[in-house]
């Protein structure tokens, strides 16, 4: 990233690693991973399950447990106060970012609130946290949140229980809880994936809302290219725990680069496409993260893999390269052949 | 709330109406004459129809059952003339072995239970979930390990082997159990220092195998727990770990741990036949198990059987209680 007289992006990821030792062997669950999000940004996050995705975002938050993950690199908030790296710094410190500077929500609403306290109550908490005041005070302040995220009558249904609400009421809480100490990043790890389709739009539209609000940076965890559309500025591709393409929405939606977001485009329906065309699955399955095959974890499963020279897919790790201005991609594939298996792909009925 | 408990409420009556029943009709079936019972080895059958008589034997069963129940309410006259036996309520019959009204047996009988229990309650649930909790806390670690020795000693050794062991090599040849005062009962009232001093080992002893298992299952429910979404959540908000544990992971796993309490403690107020046994402590488990090894006094096992189902029947209400009070996905529904 280049620091000019702008104010530096609010998180910055660099060479993030993440590996679990289990009985097995060393799980690299996220390997080599840089990004940024600045305020007011949105950064899609897509991969299909265990693609290391939801591992990231929690180191973001230093939500692993750093006696049985192995993590290193660096996760910088550049905090008003200066900057903080939440993978080296004390955890103490770690803990009074959580809910204040970064918060995040997640993907299961019926279980992520806690059964035997009322709303009120959880907000509350939140807020007490990092705010002096009376009960009452933040019984005023979670009331108001409540009513931000549109939960109707939230005078009353402060002093509910989570089980009187349903899921997307639910994580219309959650949102409420995770802003109440007004964050400057937000991670939202499948914010919409345990909902109805018609709740899913609205929680969306609601997380938009609340970002235009409070002026956050935003994380959007899916596996939902429809959602990435609607939203993101940025969208990163990640793949057996690392990024193998990353750019603005348009660069990944009208110019994907990689082989992997080639065919993940090409396995969902797209309304800006007048023929109606068959939807390709990508065959196979993602490698296992303890014994990762050499060169390419992606060439199992890639088609072009035997068009590039030399047998290079077999043997060499491919580096991010920049494509374009802010747009890069992490595969080996000459720009010709590119531009031939994009049509081809896309042309397939 | 009011309606819940109305409704619970009357489903207890309703089970130990049944209870007793149950157990009345079983003891009525029984291949034992208790008429005979009633006097020794040389009897004539004159005696044994006179007192099948003078105890209301000589009724069908439910007539039987009716004078029972209403013996509870009213209390009981055995016989006429000088030879009448008073029952005051709640009467729950006479036994001629002891030349007592059950109720009395019972009475007297009751308060070492409940010193027994309440001690070796207050004493396994803070020795069982503390050390659950340590070692969940711990995990894998060497309190963990050492939780888990003890578990496996204290589930595997039998209580009638460690509570041996227990008074001849530390009670007894200490000096720390007063044998004079063996087999009595003796009042925290009276002597507080006596009675703890009886009370100690029987509490160490019954305590022992209950924290064991307290202590794995403490254990397993909050770890458990700790991996619930909503442990992730209080932890993105910042909480910290000593707020997360105590407000978070133990309040969601002490309901099922006070479950699992409630109705081990009502079972154990039935009597705690071995450890009354072996430390001779004239408790209801010293009573009942005389009554049916020794004396075959089946008034005293009809009454100690229903009392113990009585006090399980209770506890499950209680817990219930407890349990809407604890989960308020239950007060509501």
């Amino acid at each position: 990233m280049t620091s000019t007289n702008m104010s530096k992006p609010f998180l910055e990821v660099k060479n993030l690693n993440v590996a679990f030792p289990t009985e097995d062997g060393l799980v690299r669950a996220s390997s080599d991973i840089s990004f940024s999000v600045a305020r007011g940004e949105t950064l899609a996050v897509v991969g299909e399950s265990g693609s290391g995705k939801s591992v990231t975002s929690l180191a973001v938050m230093g939500l692993h447990n750093r006696k049985t993950a192995q993590i290193s690199g660096q996760a910088i908030l550049n905090l008003e106060s200066g900057p903080v790296d939440v993978i080296s710094a004390d955890e103490e410190i770690v803990r009074k970012l959580r809910g204040k500077a970064m918060s995040m929500i997640f993907q299961d609403p019926m279980s992520a609130l806690h059964p035997y306290y009322s709303i009120g109550n959880q907000l509350i908490e939140a807020w007490s946290l990092y705010n002096e005041g009376s009960k009452e005070d933040g019984r005023k302040r979670a009331i108001e949140m409540l009513d931000l995220v549109g939960i109707p009558a939230a005078e009353k249904r402060v002093d509910e229980y989570p089980h009187q609400f349903s899921g997307g009421m639910r994580q219309r809480v959650m949102i409420a809880m995770a802003l109440i100490n007004n964050p400057s990043l937000l991670i939202a790890d499948e914010p919409t994936t345990a909902l109805d389709v018609t709740v899913q739009s609205q929680i969306l539209q609601l997380i938009r809302d609340m970002q235009k609000e409070f002026n956050m940076a935003l994380i959007l965890i899916t596996h939902d290219l429809g959602v990435v559309a609607e939203v993101a500025d940025r969208v990163n591709v990640m793949y057996a725990g690392k990024i193998v393409e990353s750019g603005s929405a348009e660069d990944i939606y009208y110019r994907p680069d990689h082989p992997y977001a080639i065919g993940l485009l090409n396995s969902i329906p797209r309304v800006d496409q007048l023929e109606s065309k068959r939807l390709v699955a990508i065959p196979g399955q993602p490698p296992s993260l303890i014994h990762r095959p050499d060169g390419c974890s992606f060439r199992a499963r890639c088609e072009f893999a035997d068009r590039v020279p030399g047998n290079l897919c077999a043997t060499t790790i491919p580096t991010l390269d920049q494509k374009s201005t802010d747009h890069f991609s992490r595969c080996h594939l000459p720009e010709s052949e590119l531009v031939k298996a994009r049509v081809e792909i896309g042309g397939r009925k | 709330m009011l309606n819940y408990l109305a409704r619970r409420l009357s489903a207890t009556v309703v089970v130990l109406t049944l209870v007793s029943m149950s157990v009345f009709g079983i003891f009525a079936v029984l291949p034992m004459d208790p008429a005979a019972l009633t006097c020794g080895k040389a009897c004539y059958p004159a005696v044994i129809e006179a007192n099948r008589h003078r105890l209301g034997l000589d009724v069908p069963v439910h007539v039987q059952y009716g004078r029972f129940v209403k013996g509870l309410f009213v209390g009981r006259t055995y016989g006429e003339g000088q030879a009448t036996i008073e029952c005051p309520a709640p009467a729950f019959g006479y036994s001629f072995n002891r030349h007592e009204c059950v109720t009395t047996l019972i009475k007297d009988a009751l308060p070492v239970t409940l010193s027994l229990a309440i001690g070796a309650f207050i004493l396994w649930i803070s020795v069982g979930v503390g050390l659950g909790i340590l070692a969940a806390r711990r995990k894998n670690q060497w309190p963990d390990r050492a939780a888990t020795a003890f578990v496996l000693v204290g589930t595997s050794l039998p209580t009638f082997i460690t509570g041996i062991l227990i008074l001849l090599f530390v009670g007894l040849k200490f000096k720390l159990i007063d044998p004079l005062n063996m087999g009595r009962w003796i009042s925290p009232l009276e002597d507080p220092v006596a009675w703890f001093r009886t009370f100690i080992f029987p509490w160490i002893i019954l305590a022992l195998a209950y924290a064991a298992s307290y202590t794995r299952f403490t254990r397993s429910t909050v770890i458990e727990t700790s991996s619930e979404d909503y442990i992730r959540t209080a932890r993105s908000k910042g909480l910290s770990e000593k707020a997360i544990l105590q407000k978070h992971t133990l309040r969601a796993a002490i309901a099922p741990i006070t479950t699992l309490a409630g109705l081990d403690f009502a079972s154990l107020l039935g009597g705690a036949i071995i450890t009354e046994s072996i430390f001779n402590l004239p408790g209801l488990g010293r009573l009942s198990i005389r009554a049916v090894l020794q004396d075959y006094d089946l008034p005293t096992i009809l009454a100690t059987t229903i009392l113990a189902a009585a006090f399980v029947v209770i506890a499950n209400l209680l817990v219930d209680i407890a349990y809407a009070y604890l989960d308020p996905r239950v007060r509501v529904a």
